[in-house]
């Protein structure tokens, strides 16, 4: 089983996932992420992830692929995606693609858990 | 003072992409530090070259290893100049969707050309799209 790349944690009512590597450039590396992520909302019915991007200092434009792609399986289960702690070079690929608009992006983890509708 | 001294070439052929990618990547930085290009300019050549270099062995020689992904380069104080060209048969960039339309802002791929031309100061597909040239021009200090 190769090595994991990210740091996931049930918290109360969400689960958050931060990065081990701070580039998410690789298409290996990307599709194992997104495996490892989608394996741990499977047995959530609403799944609340919350994603961490502190560590992170380059991204490609597959990356931002898999977050759609991510998110699209979460809104299919009525449940909610938050970002948090984007380094502003990044960011400023979010606002370029315009997809700034479309994700729920926090300057922290605590802004972004807090923004989790409550039920 | 020695003119080809003050430029630094940098080539690679590519079947793969990992882990020579990382590799180009590792040593392209280290020639911006050395011609004094800044932290802005490291992260954007980073995202243009993986960019690039991904879409040719992926799109345009479709992920075969056997054909070759070209890269050359050039590095000087002011100016950055790199050229990518694959194997496969080309494509006409304008036909790619706007990634920022509303109707395409949830389509998960399509965003790399886009994030070239925003980050370099040229990007040019030459015919038949099999060939990229891009540039990028160190900003004048005010």
């Amino acid at each position: 089983m190769p090595v994991s790349l990210l740091q996931i944690r049930r918290l109360e009512g969400s689960i958050r996932v931060d990065f081990v590597e701070k580039n998410i450039l690789d298409e290996g590396n990307l599709h194992q992420i997104e495996q490892e992520i989608r394996t741990a909302l499977e047995a959530e019915k609403h799944p609340r992830l919350l994603i961490c991007f502190k560590n992170v200092e380059h991204m490609s434009s597959a990356a931002l692929g898999t977050l759609l792609a991510l998110k699209d399986s979460i809104e299919k289960k009525s449940g909610e995606l938050r970002l948090s702690n984007i380094d502003r070079r990044i960011y400023e690929m979010f606002v370029i693609t315009k997809l700034n608009r479309l994700f729920s992006i926090h300057d922290s983890v605590e802004q972004a858990a807090s923004s989790f509708s409550t039920k | 003072m020695n003119a080809a001294k003050d430029i630094l070439h940098i080539e690679r052929r590519f079947y793969g992409l990992r882990p020579g990618l990382e590799e180009l990547q590792e040593e392209f930085a280290n020639g911006l530090l050395r011609f004094g290009y800044d932290e802005a300019a490291a992260f954007a050549i980073r995202l243009a070259i993986e960019e690039a270099v991904v879409n040719a062995h992926r799109h345009g020689n479709k992920g075969d290893e056997n054909r070759c992904v070209q890269f050359r380069s050039s590095i000087s104080a002011s100016r950055i100049e790199i050229e990518v060209i694959d194997e496969g048969a080309g494509f006409d960039p304008c036909a790619i969707p706007d990634p920022t339309r509303e109707e395409n802002l949830d389509v998960p791929s399509g965003r790399g050309v886009m994030l070239m031309h925003a980050y370099m100061s040229d990007v040019e597909y030459i015919a038949p799209g099999n060939h990229l040239r891009m540039a990028y021009c160190k900003p004048s200090r005010s």
